[in-house]
């Protein structure tokens, strides 16, 4: 009976639930970080990567796509780290902003912008050819999975792209995503994130809002608006260009 | 009496304040997307096109006005100070809902070009960012 009454009330308060999952998610983290790591490793990264795996074996046993949020249990998981609150969230890091930083960088911002759009796209493109891959649409809807998972699947829904090619694409997508916010504390030294500016092109390039907003907030927080403000325009640029500039090019050369 | 009921209302009044904040990030959030939406039709598609990045922008605009002009109390600020501060948190969401079975049955292709594309991007970011001044880098550090 407990448990029934347990069940229910998680269930019925999915949001306030999930406050408290995380809370508790984040704590121990904190004490790994500490006791285990001696504060080498952020709390936020171990957090992140426990997140993955809770996500993983909330995969498993639904069988849906949405990791963890899938379980009733945790549906308000889905709320919390959803859309909606995660935009919330970030635009209110945009207070932290030191608007001269952000102006000075801008240009190379945008400049890293139009890289993080092309050289994935050229990857996954080449990646695709090498697997024998010879239709302009297929070839498009992987390269443009490599930008971001939303663009890839908005891109081959454009073009007419085949569902398993778009299960592809997606795919590609979503380890993008998870190896930037897995890969982006240890090798933040290698990239040299320290300033905005560098926070900037880290944006720009790395793409997908997730990633970048996650290995941000693992490597240092200071840094999240920086990377986030310019992050935030890359979905929508590959949307833009995938469809039609990068199709074309593509089409022309295939 | 008369202590008690000024102490009242001036908290009464800084608790209603901090909504302020909050509705000041609500709106530029929902201005943000519904300019990014518009963006989006004007380029052709039915995609928000930096929405969220128009929104922080606003934002950072609406905060140097304010501040100019005196309206913004530390008690409205807190109401959009705990949002970021919550950042983190909901970013420990977003991981658990990531479709990690999927992409690890990706298979070896889309795995490939995943890690390429963040080799190459990765060596550009080190690239670009090695260019920056170190003096500029080294005030920034401080």
């Amino acid at each position: 009976m407990m448990w029934e009454i347990l069940d229910k009330t998680a269930k019925e308060n999915g949001l306030v639930t999930a406050f408290a999952v995380v809370g508790s998610v984040m704590l121990v983290s904190g004490v790994i970080s500490r006791k285990l790591t001696f504060g080498r490793v952020q709390g936020s990264a171990i957090a992140i990567l426990i997140g993955l795996a809770l996500a993983y074996i909330g995969g498993k046993m639904s069988g849906g796509t949405k990791g963890l949020a899938d379980l009733a249990l945790f549906s308000g998981v889905g709320l919390m780290g959803g859309n909606m609150l995660r935009d919330f969230a970030i635009v209110a890091t945009a207070f932290e902003v030191h608007a001269e930083e952000a102006k000075k960088a801008g240009w190379i911002g945008a400049i890293a912008l139009l890289l993080g759009t092309v050289l994935p796209f050229i990857v996954g493109v080449a990646v695709a050819w090498a697997f024998g891959y010879r239709d302009a649409v297929s070839v498009t809807t992987i390269g443009a999975g490599a930008i971001t998972y939303i663009v890839g699947p908005v891109t081959g829904g454009a073009i007419g792209a085949s569902s398993d090619v778009m299960a592809l694409s997606i795919a590609t997508g979503v380890i993008k995503a998870i190896l930037v916010m897995v890969s982006t504390p240890m090798a933040a030294k290698f990239l040299r994130l320290k300033t905005p500016r560098s926070a900037m092109v880290f944006g720009g390039l790395a793409g997908t809002v997730s990633g970048v907003s996650a290995g941000l907030a693992a490597t240092d927080r200071k840094l999240v608006p920086y990377g986030a403000l310019v992050a935030t325009f890359h979905t929508g640029l590959g949307c833009l260009m995938g469809p039609s500039v990068l199709f074309f090019i593509v089409r022309a050369l295939a | 009496m008369k202590f008690v009921e000024t102490i009242e209302t001036v908290s009464g009044k800084e608790y209603i304040m901090i909504i302020y904040g909050t509705a000041l990030l609500a709106a530029c959030h929902l201005l943000g997307i519904i300019i990014g939406d518009l963006l989006g039709r004007a380029l052709g598609m039915t995609t928000n096109v930096g929405g969220v990045g128009i929104a922080m922008l606003l934002l950072i605009i609406a905060r140097i006005y304010l501040n100019k002009s005196g309206h913004l109390c530390a008690t409205s600020e807190s109401g959009v100070n705990y949002w970021g501060a919550i950042y983190i948190p909901v970013v420990v969401a977003m991981a658990m809902q990531q479709n990690v079975v999927a992409a690890l049955k990706g298979g070896p292709m889309a795995l490939i070009a995943a890690v390429g594309t963040v080799i190459v991007c990765g060596l550009f970011v080190s690239f670009i960012n090695r260019l920056e001044p170190e003096t500029k880098a080294r005030e920034d550090a401080k």
